[in-house]
């Protein structure tokens, strides 16, 4: 299987804080890793560095490689915007656009870079719904306020939003922790059907999400990057005692 | 013990009554110009006061339309100018902001809004009147426009703030590069509250007299040219207030009562943007 992203020796620092220390690993094509580790190890802040979202702080500092189909993305000449269209993000809290309907929220990426032909519209908007198994509860308020929807609802919009832009990977931080149990079991259904078509790195607070969700996992600790592999045998044959404590639930 | 309850009900109540002797305090001294302005002005309100420029000195009737032209004439201009710069700068300062010079550039919103009207029109008079060889109407504009930058620029920055983090980083995420994200998503999120700003620098400006005696310095006539002097309606109630014939006073008032309800309306329609956005 082809590795679609691929991290080497990577390091991020916000300031003098050494966030993530030196990880190298790799995530393969149309599969789903999971990143889990207690709160602060630095998950979420390798995520973000892969669709260069800590561009915008001004104090984040990364070094290394990160390939996306073995290009570097921190290459001088390569555009964060032209990355952050093949590599979409899904976030923690639903963030809907409070301004705009459900249909302009799907399309927002397209009304956001400019015009998009209304009949082209049409089947993006319905052809995404569908995929999020959100248009049947929907199709009929299209044009009503996104904020009317529950959190669950919205938080399948985001997502119906960002495959909406046709990425190549998806980044997803915590998509379901602000939900309830029934709208977590639907985000992760779907995370399973998405794996068929994009390659996608989540990372969860949630062992048994991990566990359910994920083809392979990826403990990180402080920093470091503790154990990966596959998801089957992190879970049943941890080679390092601390990935085994972590999730038995001794510690974090 | 019950005298304990006592003494804290009565201290309860006195202070409550002094809070409400606070609030009207407040609110008298308001009533009062309203109904003095209403009561004076009413009076010489008439079709003719929209519609006519002033009647030469000696003769009757006459109006202030020159001047109302004139006022819109020039608040037009200053938010030409200055609702580009204080809205744009207000950007910077919010989605770029951090840096010594965005701090510098606060401070000096900060002092220019704080600096009296007066002085502003001085230095208008010093940078345009002068060198242009005449008082003009495009003068009083760029005045106006001064007045009106730092105030448009910090309340467009505090509303452009309040607009949460994640919708900037959605909009990010989706391939949508950060100039787009900052006018079509942060600004437009922010658009009521940034209305509610723009309207009050506009009712601001409207009332300024200071800064035009210097610049646009007053017309009898119509005034349509922005490079001549132009009319404003706080000039000519200016000019007709302490001018010594009766009938021009009346007509102050009726222009001060044209005044005060413009403001009025547009301090209302001000509270009525930011309502709205509270209760989405």
């Amino acid at each position: 299987m082809n590795n679609k992203v691929q991290l080497e020796q990577v390091n991020i620092h916000f300031g003098k804080t050494h966030a993530v220390r030196d990880i190298s690993m790799t995530f393969p094509e149309n599969s789903v890793t999971a990143i889990i580790g207690p709160s602060g190890c630095g998950k979420s802040t390798l995520l973000r560095s892969m669709n260069r979202m800590h561009d915008l702080v001004p104090s984040a500092r990364v070094t290394g490689k990160i390939l996306v189909d073995n290009g570097d993305i921190y290459d001088r000449s390569v555009d964060p915007v032209a990355i952050r269209r093949r590599v979409g993000m899904v976030f923690q809290k639903p963030n809907p656009f409070p301004a705009m309907s459900i249909y302009d929220n799907v399309i927002a990426g397209y009304k956001l870079n400019g015009r998009l032909p209304r009949d082209e519209a049409d089947e993006i908007v319905e052809s995404c719904l569908k995929r999020v198994a959100l248009w049947d509860e929907v199709k009929d308020r299209l044009r009503s306020n996104a904020m009317m929807l529950s959190g669950g609802q919205q938080q399948r919009l985001c997502i119906a939003r960002t495959i909406a832009v046709k990425p190549e990977v998806i980044l997803m931080d915590e998509p379901a922790s602000a939900l309830d149990p029934i709208s977590t079991l639907k985000i992760e259904e779907l995370i399973e059907e998405l794996k068929e078509r994009y390659t996608i790195i989540i990372v969860t607070h949630n062992m048994q999400q991990a566990a359910r969700v994920s083809d392979y996992t990826a403990f990180l600790y402080m920093g470091d990057l503790v154990e990966c592999g596959e998801t089957k045998k992190i879970f049943t044959t941890p080679e390092v005692k601390r990935t085994e404590d972590y999730i038995t639930g001794r510690f974090g | 013990m019950m005298q304990g309850v006592t003494l804290r009900k009565m201290k309860n109540h006195l202070m409550s009554f002094v809070m409400l002797a606070c609030t009207l305090a407040v609110l008298i001294p308001l009533g009062l110009i309203f109904f003095h302005i209403v009561k004076m002005g009413i009076s010489s309100l008439s079709l003719d006061f929209f519609t006519h420029i002033p009647a030469p000195t000696g003769e009757p009737g006459g109006g202030m339309a020159n001047g109302m032209l004139g006022s819109l004439i020039m608040i037009g201009g200053a938010s030409l100018i200055g609702l580009p710069i204080g809205i744009l700068g207000a950007i910077y300062l919010s989605e770029f902001g951090g840096s010594k010079i965005s701090t510098l550039i606060r401070f000096a919103a900060d002092v220019l809004s704080g600096t009296p009207s007066i002085i502003t029109g001085m230095v208008a008079y010093t940078l345009l009147v002068v060198p242009m060889k005449g008082f003009s109407g495009l003068a009083g504009s760029i005045a106006l426009a001064m007045i009106m930058i730092p105030i448009v620029l910090r309340t467009t920055e505090e509303q452009l703030k309040m607009v949460p983090g994640s919708l900037r980083e959605a909009s990010l995420a989706l391939g949508v590069p950060f100039w787009r994200t900052s006018l079509k998503v942060t600004l437009r999120s922010a658009l009521s509250g940034v209305l509610t700003g723009i309207l009050l620098a506009v009712a601001r400006i409207a009332g300024e007299t200071a800064p035009l005696l210097f610049t646009a310095l007053g017309n009898q006539f119509w005034s349509k040219n922005v490079m001549q002097p132009m009319a404003a309606l706080p000039l000519q109630i200016f000019s007709f207030a302490i001018a010594p014939y009766e009938d021009w006073h009346k007509l102050a008032w009726a222009g001060a009562l044209v005044l005060v309800t413009v403001m009025f309306a547009l301090s209302l329609t001000a509270r009525y943007f930011g309502r709205t956005r509270q209760a989405r």
